[in-house]
Parts: C-alpha cells; sequence; structure tokens
C-alpha cells in the first residue's frame, strides 16, 4: 500500500500563496524602473515578469508580500503599499 | 558450491551475487570484514559495482539513499554506533519506501563502549519502517540477502530489508556455506525494475513536506504495507527453496515445539545453541523445544499465537533492554497472548547475553530450570553480583 510518496513537478502552481499576504503588497510604479531585473531574482514565488524597463509586475495570486522586491530595487521604484482592504 | 567462510565473507560472496550498482559503507567492528571484501571485489573488478567511500555513517546511508532513489540496487552495512550515527536517513529510507537491503553486525551500544554482540542496535531501530530478518546461522545470513532484496524491491512491498547477524559469532565466526551460483542468483533475482526514481527527462520530488494532511496516510501504508509483508514472506521464502533447496518460513522456525511443555523463544545465533540443549533434553525424555522468531519486524504475532497457544510454559530470551521497562521481544510475546482464552500459564522473561556475554549450554539449562510454575519478569541470568556495588 502506498501513501503520499511522491511529487510531480510543477505542484507549485496549484499553491496560490497570494493568499498568505496580510498587511501589505507590493506597487510597481514605474517610473524610474531601469529593467535590472533584482526583483524577479530575489522574488520567492518566482511571481514578478517584465518585458523591459518600467514594464514589471507581480502576480497577487502567488506573492506572498515579503516586500523583498521594493528593498532591493536600486531606484525606489517599487513601494510596499497596504493591502486592499486593510486601513 | 559449498565452501568454508568466514560470516563476512559468505556475506560478501552473496551481495555480489546480489550485483548492487552501488556500494557505500564506513567500516565498524564488527561489520567491517564484508564491506572490506566487498571494496576488494570490485577493486579487483570481479564485481561491476561503483564502491563509494564516505566520511561516516550518515554519509553511507545517505549515498545509498540518493542511489537507489535514482532506481539501482544498492547495499550498506553497519553495526552498533553505526546503526544509530545512520538513525534518521534509516527511517527516511523506510519513510520514501526505497527497496534497500543493509546488513547489521549486532553489536552492543555505548555506554560502557563494547564492540561484542547483543542486539540492542536492531531492536532500538525496531521503528523505523524496515523489516528486520534475524539469522540464526551463516547460511541463513546469507540467503536473507537475497531474500530480502526479493522482498524488498516486489512493487507491492517497496520498503527496506534488514538482515541482522550476531555480531563476531556469525560475522566472524566460520562455517560451512552453500554459495549459490551466479545462475542460480539470476533466476531467484532478476535486475531491480524501479517503480518509481529519479530522473532529469521526469522530474519528480522525494519525501517532500507532507503536513497534518497527509502525513497519517504516508505512516499508515507503510505500517501496512509491513504487516502484509507476514503473508508475504513466506510466498518469497518458499519460491527460495525451489531454487536452492533450503527452506525458510522466513517468519519463526519452531524446533520441537509440538508436544512441548516448557519452550524457549529466541532471536539469532542463540537458537543454535538452544537447538543443542534441547535435543540433549528430549534425549532424557524432557519435552522441551524452541521458537525462533526470524522476523522481529513484522512481528509474527498470529504465527507466534498458533506455534505457543497449547504450551504450557514459555521463556522468552532478551538480547537487548527496554532499560527501565519489560524486556523488548517478551513484552512483545505477552502481547500477543492478552486477551486470549488458550494461552501459555507462563511466560518468564529472561536476559542473556549482554555485550558478548557468552550464552553457554549450562545458561540454557540455568534458564529451562528457573522456567517453573512461578513467573519470572527479566531476570538476570549469568549476572554477576560481586561487580555492583551500592556506592563509589
Amino acid at each position: 500500500m502506498f501513501g503520499p510518496l511522491i511529487v510531480k513537478c510543477g505542484t507549485s502552481k496549484d499553491n496560490k500563496t497570494g493568499a498568505w499576504r496580510v498587511e501589505s503588497r507590493p506597487k510597481f510604479l514605474k517610473k524610474d524602473c531601469i529593467g535590472c531585473k533584482m526583483c524577479v531574482l530575489v522574488c520567492p514565488e518566482n511571481c514578478i515578469s517584465g518585458a523591459e524597463k518600467n514594464t514589471y509586475d507581480f502576480d497577487a495570486l502567488y506573492c506572498k508580500g515579503c516586500g523583498n522586491c521594493a528593498f532591493v530595487c536600486p531606484k525606489k521604484d517599487i513601494v510596499m503599499v497596504k493591502e486592499e482592504g486593510k486601513e | 558450491m559449498k565452501e568454508f567462510l568466514e560470516g563476512s565473507r559468505a556475506v560478501a560472496s552473496v551481495v555480489k551475487l546480489c550485483k548492487p550498482g552501488v556500494i557505500s559503507a564506513y567500516p565498524i567492528t564488527p561489520q567491517t570484514h564484508i564491506v572490506e571484501e566487498l571494496a576488494q571485489m570490485v577493486a579487483n573488478g570481479e564485481l561491476k559495482s561503483q564502491f563509494i567511500n564516505v566520511e561516516s555513517e550518515h554519509s553511507a546511508a545517505s549515498a545509498v539513499l540518493g542511489a537507489v532513489a535514482t532506481g539501482v540496487r544498492a547495499y550498506t552495512a553497519t553495526s552498533s554506533q553505526g546503526l544509530f550515527y545512520m538513525a534518521e536517513v534509516v527511517f527516511n529510507i523506510a519513510g520514501m519506501r526505497l527497496p534497500l537491503v543493509m546488513t547489521c553486525a549486532n553489536r552492543a551500544i555505548s555506554a560502557p563502549i563494547n564492540i561484542w554482540n547483543d542486539h540492542q542496535d536492531s531492536v532500538s531501530l525496531r521503528d523505523s519502517g524496515w523489516i528486520q530478518l534475524f539469522a540464526e546461522d551463516v547460511q541463513e545470513a546469507a540467503d536473507f540477502h537475497l531474500i530480502g532484496y526479493r522482498i524488498a524491491e516486489d512493487k507491492t512491498m517497496m520498503v527496506p530489508v534488514m538482515v541482522c547477524m550476531d555480531g563476531f559469532i556469525l560475522t566472524h565466526g566460520i562455517e560451512t556455506v552453500d554459495i549459490p551460483t551466479q545462475e542460480q542468483a539470476d533466476k531467484f533475482l532478476p535486475a531491480y525494475n524501479p517503480l518509481y526514481k529519479l530522473d532529469p527527462a521526469n522530474p519528480i520530488t522525494m519525501g517532500p513536506l507532507a503536513g497534518p494532511d497527509y502525513y497519517t496516510e504516508a505512516r499508515y501504508a507503510l505500517h501496512k504495507t509491513l504487516e502484509d509483508a507476514l503473508d508475504f514472506i513466506p510466498k518469497v521464502t518458499a519460491e527460495f527453496a525451489k531454487v536452492f533447496g533450503r527452506t525458510y518460513n522466513g517468519l519463526i522456525e519452531e524446533y520441537r515445539t509440538k508436544d512441548a511443555d516448557r519452550v524457549i523463544v529466541a532471536m539469532g545465533s542463540v537458537c543454535g545453541t538452544a537447538k543443542e540443549v534441547i535435543d540433549e533434553a528430549r534425549a532424557k525424555g524432557k519435552k522441551v523445544g524452541l521458537l525462533k522468531i526470524t522476523s522481529y519486524r513484522p512481528f509474527p504475532a498470529q504465527a507466534i499465537y498458533e506455534a505457543l497457544k497449547n504450551v504450557p510454559k514459555v521463556a522468552v530470551l532478551d538480547r537487548a533492554l527496554s532499560l527501565g521497562s519489560y524486556a523488548p521481544l517478551a513484552s512483545e510475546i505477552k502481547a500477543v497472548f492478552f486477551g486470549k482464552k488458550k494461552k501459555p500459564s507462563v511466560i518468564s522473561s529472561f536476559i542473556v547475553g549482554l555485550g558478548g556475554r557468552d550464552i553457554t549450554k549450562d545458561s540454557i539449562k540455568e534458564v529451562l530450570r528457573l522456567l517453573t510454575t512461578k513467573e519470572v519478569t527479566g531476570e538476570f541470568i549469568d549476572l554477576k553480583p560481586e561487580l555492583l556495588k551500592e556506592s563509589y
């Protein structure tokens, strides 16, 4: 008899970690972005994407609101704002 | 072919016939000769296997865990402190359902440090999810490796097997052993065909996090599989008998128990000594017998019940302790009969042969002498009271 044992790849897509977000979410200002991709590299959920400068944004289904992207942005072009519905 | 071999060499010869693709081990007395011999075979080119040298038992177990996970047959061996150093990986191998076979040369546990034989190492890891087969002699120890791989790798099982052989008594004892031919071994043990494996072309994760919503089912499945092994092990040993001509029950062995009024229950090499004492007592008309436990895990409760239900007096020999409680084997034998109508009137428990203290024929006779209508619990045989003192 076998129980939960092995996991095929890709299952993290099923785990919508966006539900973990409590206080804040990033806001991509898209003004001073230089397309350095540091935010993409540090995102633990790999949920930031974009093509060129001032196009990068995050996927709210997976963003846990950790703030790493805002912390690392050399141009301060990402800021953490209050989660929607939170005062 | 029959050969006159040291136990370790016999085991190494049979492991070679099993063609493990990866061997990794760290030397520890009294297991060392087994892997030394295998290393020699690999170095001589007689065995096409990768021998991975490691810096510890923890790494040895991890290396073979990884090897089996990639779909190759692997082997390791250890003893005593080495088994304990492996402990977390040992539990992982079973939990990940990897069909490894490992030899444990049974040795006492520190402190005091002691390199000689008892069963404390294997017995302490009885809850690890491994099948544990205790060998009585060198032939059994060697054969249990072939049987072990067949059980472990079956697609209904996928559980690891620990072959437990008494350190020095069996690992260093020299006996006549029938070493099968490669053709016989291949007939009985086909190449390992894994049910799942780590493969970059078809990626999977083994042993991932399982939270409260998954963990119970993973453990339940392993537990049930070990229970299923009670039916499966005798099937494999029956097939073994067809190819090699040696018959094992695989769970228990009943020796002159049918009409016995006193039966000794034991595991491992002491069974040989007990059989000799029983033969002598039988010659004098005394109705005594032996119940040998081969499979300690899974625990063959039903087979033990059938074997002992009509025996008036039972003596259980433990070569290990559960410090501060009942002896491990004795408490389980008693549990078999709890609440049953048919049962022995006396189940006495004896501690014997710790840290390599010889269990002589006189020790067994002493057990039989103490097996009266008065039940004893955890009675130490051959204890030296003169070495005990109340204060320093």
